[in-house]
């Protein structure tokens, strides 16, 4: 819409905007949804360098190593991680929405509630799992 | 009374000329995701401390190189699908919304080539 100078002095009225409302936890995980997904779009290019790396030999896989062992690498890896887990999780609970189960007010705020706290621990068992050496069962 | 015209009816495809395609390319490549995101978290993990050698050996595996192929390949669909709802949920400006899916679309193409050239070199016959 065009700006009408004449008509400034007057605050037109405004619809309410997300900032107005009290935030219910379905407020929370949809837009949680939509920032992991954004996350893991990102994530892709981690994905990409490690294959990369792979395929280029020691030298290049040991450097990547290197850089996912500092803290920073582990923190991002982490948040990688918990992406992954969260859109994984919530993701089933949109395709269960789609056929039609736990679609209800109360449903939908104990399942967000749900996902939440399972994306969290999930990533952290991964942690777990890694770091107390239980991991590496491939090699 | 209905202004559509009988064709407009039988195709189905509604105001945006696509019908449902988008939504259920979403949900099927979602569903398609949970299965192989699984098998993706439990190779990486089982992959934790391993040396280059170990995986490339995992990953030259015919099964596994072909189900990381087609978790990339779906993957990378599904971001675009996801991207593009953004773009189309934020971006009102026609100008820009044409840029920033050309950027996206540009994007999504430049990772699943990188991603399967990668795989080719450890898994196929390019070295």
């Amino acid at each position: 819409m065009a700006d009408n100078p004449q008509r400034a002095q007057r605050p037109r009225p405004l619809s309410p905007f997300v900032s107005i409302y009290h935030w219910p936890v379905t407020m929370a995980t949809s837009i949680t949804h939509r920032f992991t997904g954004m996350g893991l779009a990102a994530g892709t290019v981690l994905l990409a360098w490690w294959l990369y790396a792979v395929a280029s030999g020691p030298d290049s896989f040991n450097a990547f190593l290197d850089l996912a062992a500092t803290p920073l690498g582990q923190v991002i890896l982490f948040l990688v991680v918990w992406s992954l887990a969260f859109h994984l999780l919530n993701g089933i609970r949109h395709l269960a929405w789609d056929m039609g189960y736990g679609f209800s007010k109360p449903a939908a705020q104990t399942n967000s509630i749900l996902v939440i706290a399972a994306s969290i621990l999930l990533a952290a068992a991964l942690f777990a799992l890694a770091y107390s050496g239980r991991g590496g069962y491939y090699q | 009374m209905s202004l559509e015209t009988p064709l407009h009816k039988v195709e189905g495809l509604g105001s945006a000329h696509s019908g449902v395609t988008h939504f259920w390319r979403q949900r099927i490549t979602a569903a398609a995701l949970v299965p192989l995101s699984i098998w993706f978290a439990v190779s990486v993990l089982g992959l934790v401390g391993a040396h280059e050698a170990a995986t490339l050996a995992f990953l030259s595996q015919p099964l596994n190189a072909v189900l990381m192929a087609a978790f990339l390949v779906i993957a990378v669909y599904h971001m675009a699908l996801g991207m593009q709802v953004i773009i189309d949920d934020y971006i009102y400006v026609n100008w820009q919304k044409l840029f920033l899916m050309l950027l996206m679309r540009g994007f999504s193409l430049a990772v699943v080539a990188a991603c399967l050239y990668a795989l080719l070199r450890i898994a196929g016959p390019i070295t």
